[in-house]
């Protein structure tokens, strides 16, 4: 199968299960003798020597961004390493912890376990998209976090952010049940649960202001 | 007048960068030309390398080099390395690839052939102990004195052991005091537990990453740590290089939680690498990879008399613990001892431990080191004695908690201060502890309802660090320099609060410098043990005192009239000859020179704040102190937690319906973010407390449980949706300032309000392990035999 078919393929029949078998496939050929003994510093790794990186256009942050991505590349790796959106962390990279959490088409979505071939032609937004690129004004939910006070180290808010930024589109008056169910996709490992939760309350107040 | 900001909500100010993405964590910087490392782990729990043939990976295109043992320093006995060809647990990093991508670099690592001899190991550190039990090391269990020895209990001890009874085994640590024979021979009631606490993974939820790279003999390193200019002093150490060659930086840390105290080990391998290949280097570190060279919170076995008087008043305890110590040692069970001794006050206690070591991932102190794990254990046995001798709850731990008079550990310390009641007090009333008595045992449906406490002590200060500051001739604002980390706990902000309040400034007059050692960093802590709001509030308030002074002796020499006549506020200094402001006083301090711009540094400084300070000599007028407050006895700070769970007796499910903690930390600095820290705290403890399990293969030594969601550390969903904290708020005498820290205390306090909470929905039966997962739970109920032995160290 060239590249082309397994792209294709891909962006036709994406499920959670393909993405996985996908990556899994790929690491087996290589690892074949090695995954006997589950060696833990190979799991985490894809490994695809020799696969040929292709040129395609993203549109990230409502920007038209064209770059070069190998075919089994994840959008979060494509994000940090090619366009140099750091803002987009890797907690896991197996879709436990949503620090890698961005906007594709308006939908929280986990950047580690989506290839970037599945999101061309769609609407990426990253943390560093939520400012007003002109006023430098912080986005609704940005602003929110700010006035409470919002997060300890942090290096799992961007994706809460982007969570929360999904929450007050999907449902702009939610209890704290249910603002904790919409971002329950998301780890927080200092525990700053109870701050997180009021960030969000005041997310969805401001924003019903407006 | 200036604002007052001691005791108010001032977002940091780094957290626009926070939640922008602007904040740089250390896999987020870039060189050019950078590479990247994969490691190639051990697939055992204990091996030694017999053969490595690298050949067909160095010869795959864009391999750019191998690090083996040999290239970096190794130490005798079990001192970790950063690579080693003697693995001691699985997933301990042998050697490492360099390539032009990371892709790549895990090709080659696949390519690599390599063979291992298999070497005898252990998991469980009872087993260690076995007559003719395994070893972890090919030279012992035990290290002392720099060689390796053997200790081994007998099968008489193991009969008593197998009975359920405390062991009368060798001991290594041992300790006593008071008369203990006697006084349980006193004791009304004497309550003799097994207790199993499990070993659990950090998990910060950055991992470990690290950069780094040289440039005409000097390193700049990129580290994921949670203390700044202390790693600095670590890295050089470990490079055996001058510390001054070293440009750290650390401006952001995903948490850590004692797990990167002065970074880690692996922090050393892209120094290391990219010197031998004369590339960058970045190491990114996976998920799975964290769990191995992450570290974790050891595991006790133990055994614990507690003995009671019928007035409530616990007498005596017999403590024994078996530590698990990993495969590089670990001294939880020392604060443990202490702890213990402290939250009862018994006068009389024995205390033994065994450390041991075993073939699982190191150990480092996790959050509430020893003391949170000996609370979660021991509170539900202060509540099973209040059981038996009709007292209730709350008032066992009044009755039994300390006050201020308190002596305690096997050298009797003393505290600076103790308002452990005041905080039962305040917690009671906001939980409603009396009206919620009813609630205990009520079952609804296939829930019943259970309510606990857990009160928690722990070290929370330290003294005699350096203060660094600056004020700048440019825009006259007051800059401190800060040496502490930046781990989430809003420090490298809150403790200069006392500073700008001493010298009369506002907020956004105030720059905070930190997270690159060029810019200049004095002396500080690690940031760890709770330390850092208590020493650098003290060590910024004696750096200010020192600024304060210099200003009104610029002012007075410049305009006329006594010095300490000047008075200053809001960025300007008036006095009998007039007015000026900071900006004036900062180039007149230069003019002056001398001590007022720090060409001249006061002689009691630490050797390592001098070449920071000298680094900013002439830059401003310099305040610059080392805290010379003195004072006498421990600093503790307390947590009380009260919860109310529901059981699930169908499923084995609990579910908190509600939770308090309320601390005793001295004066407050910044509210909201301490509520953050007592909350958050209790949550991790009761991931501790729930669901945060190890589980090994015990015939290949393996663990089972190494992400996120098989380790399953709290989320959002697993606590309430609303959660209340509270401040006692008394000052502690001994500081200027009187604020003491806060990271510790409350994981103990989460986690035992849990334990005891679980334990009174069960009719008052302590299960006396953790965590309590469901199945352990339906195994209680159901009346069957657990799936493990009692003392089985890692199971689900
Ligand atoms: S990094 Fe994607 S879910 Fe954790
Ligand atoms: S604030 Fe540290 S992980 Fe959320």
């Amino acid at each position: 199968m060239g590249d082309m078919d397994s792209v294709e393929l891909l962006e036709t029949k994406f499920s959670r299960r393909t993405f996985i078998k996908g990556v899994i496939a790929v690491g087996a050929t290589a690892t074949a003798t090695s995954q006997f003994l589950g060696r833990p510093g190979i799991a985490g790794a894809q490994t695809m020597a020799g696969s040929a990186a292709r040129l395609i256009t993203l549109r990230v942050n409502d920007q038209d961004r064209p770059v070069d991505v190998l075919p089994n590349e994840t959008l979060a790796m494509t994000l940090r390493y090619r366009l140099n959106l750091t803002g987009t962390k890797l907690g896991c990279d197996r879709a436990e912890c949503g620090a890698c959490t961005v906007l594709v088409d308006g939908v929280n979505q986990y950047s580690c376990s989506m290839l970037t071939h599945q999101v061309r032609g769609r609407a990426v937004t990253t943390i560093e998209g939520l400012q007003n690129p002109d006023t430098g004004e912080l986005s609704t939910v940005q602003q929110a976090v700010l006035e409470e006070g919002g997060f300890q180290c942090a290096f799992c808010a961007p994706g809460f952010i982007m969570s929360m930024t999904a929450m007050i589109d999907d449902n702009p008056n939610p209890t704290r049940e249910e603002a904790a169910h919409a971002l329950s996709g998301n780890l927080c490992r200092c525990c700053d649960y109870d701050k997180i939760l009021t960030c969000a309350m005041r997310a969805a107040e401001l924003a019903r202001s407006v | 007048m200036a604002e007052k900001l001691i005791g108010t909500d001032i977002a940091p100010p780094d957290l626009i960068a926070k939640i922008t993405g602007r904040a740089k964590y250390s896999e987020d910087f870039r060189a050019d030309n950078m590479a990247f490392a994969k490691i190639l782990a051990s697939p055992m729990p204990h091996a030694r390398v017999r053969r490595v043939d690298a050949s067909r990976a160095l010869a795959l295109p864009g391999v750019l080099g191998i690090l083996r043992a040999e290239d970096v320093p190794q130490r005798d006995g079990p001192r970790e390395a950063v690579l080693t060809d003697e693995p001691h647990y699985e997933g301990e990093p042998i050697l490492a690839i360099a390539a032009e991508t990371e892709q790549i670099a895990a090709a080659a690592i696949e390519l690599i052939d390599i063979d291992f001899e298999p070497l005898p190991f252990v998991i469980d550190p009872l087993e260690s102990l076995r007559p003719g039990g395994p070893n972890a090391y090919s030279g012992g269990n035990l290290f002392s004195d720099d060689a390796w020895s053997e200790i081994k209990w007998t099968a008489e001890d193991f009969a008593e052991i197998d009975a359920g009874r405390m062991p009368n085994a060798e001991a290594v640590v041992e300790w006593s005091k008071g008369d203990v024979s006697a006084a349980f021979a006193a004791s009304d009631l004497i309550l003799d537990e097994v207790i199993v606490h499990q070993s659990l993974s950090h998990h910060p939820m950055e991992p470990r990453s690290n950069m780094a790279y040289w440039e005409n003999g000097k390193l700049f390193a990129h580290v994921s740590t949670q203390s700044a200019q202390r790693t600095k002093y670590a890295m050089a150490g470990m490079l055996d290089m001058d510390p001054e060659d070293i440009v750290l930086v650390a401006e952001y840390c995903g948490g850590g939680f004692g797990s990167k105290i002065s970074g880690s080990t692996i922090m050393a391998l892209p120094a290391f690498f990219s010197r031998k290949i004369n590339r960058p280097i970045m190491h990114r570190v996976t998920r799975a990879e964290e769990n191995y060279i992450g570290r974790a919170r050891p595991g006790f076995q133990s055994w614990l008399k507690m003995g009671f008087l019928s007035s409530g008043k616990c007498n005596a305890i017999d403590l024994y613990l078996v530590e698990e110590a990993g495969a590089y040692g670990s001294g939880d069970n020392g604060t443990a001892g202490m702890v213990a001794d402290l939250t009862y006050t018994p006068q009389n206690m024995r205390f033994r431990a065994v450390s041991i070591y075993t073939n699982t991932p190191p150990k480092a102190a996790q959050r509430g080191p020893g003391g949170a794990q000996i609370i979660s254990m021991m509170e539900p046995i202060l509540d099973k004695a209040g059981r038996e001798l009709g007292i209730d709850r709350l008032e066992m731990r009044m009755i039994n908690a300390p006050d201020a008079d308190v002596s305690f550990g096997p050298r009797d310390s003393q505290l600076t201060s103790v308002h452990a009641k005041e905080a039962l007090r305040m917690g009671a009333e906001m939980f409603d502890w009396a009206g919620k008595q009813s609630l205990s045992g009520q079952r609804v449906g296939s829930k019943v309802s259970g309510i606990g406490i857990g009160l928690s002590p722990y070290t929370a200060g330290s003294r005699g660090f350096d203060g660094l500051m600056l004020i700048s001739p440019e825009d006259g604002k007051l800059h401190v320099h800060q040496g502490i980390g930046n781990l989430g706990t809003h420090s490298i902000a809150d403790t200069a609060r006392p500073a700008a309040e001493i010298l009369g400034l506002n907020w956004d007059q105030v720059e905070i410098v930190w997270g690159n050692s060029s810019r200049g960093m004095p002396r500080s802590s690690v940031q760890a043990g709770s330390q850092t709001t208590h020493a650098h509030t003290r060590a910024n308030h004696a750096a200010a005192m020192d600024a304060r002074r210099k200003i009104q002796e610029v002012a007075a020499r410049t305009l006329g009239g006594a010095a300490n006549a000047y008075r200053m506020d809001n960025g300007v200094v008036t006095g009998p000859g007039g007015r000026m402001t900071f900006a004036q006083i900062a180039a007149r301090a230069i003019e002056l020179g001398g001590e007022y711009d720090g060409h001249t540094l006061p002689d009691d400084i630490h050797e390592t704040t001098v070449p920071a300070a000298t680094g900013l000599a002439g830059k401003g007028l310099m305040g610059v102190a080392k805290d010379n407050y003195g004072g006498e006895g421990g600093i503790y700070s307390w947590v009380a937690g009260f919860a109310h769970v529901e059981l699930d007796v169908e499923t084995g499910v609990v579910e908190i319906k509600e939770y308090v903690g309320i601390t005793d930390c001295g004066t407050v600095i910044h509210p909201r973010s301490l509520g953050a820290q007592v909350l958050g705290g209790s949550i991790q403890g009761m991931g501790m407390a729930m669901t945060q399990r190890w589980v090994f293969d015990p015939q290949y030594g393996v663990p089972f449980a190494k992400r996120l969601y098989t380790a399953r550390p709290p989320g959002i969903l697993d606590v309430p949706p609303n959660m209340s904290w509270g401040a006692v708020g008394i000052a502690d005498p001994q500081s200027p300032v009187g604020a003491k820290g806060i990271g510790e205390p409350p994981v103990g306090a989460g986690a035992a309000a849990l334990t005891t909470a679980v334990a009174d929905a069960m009719g008052g039966k302590c299960l006396c392990r953790t965590p309590l997962t469901p199945d352990i739970i339906l195994a209680e109920l159901e009346g069957r035999t657990r799936a493990h032995g009692r003392l089985d160290m890692h199971v689900g």
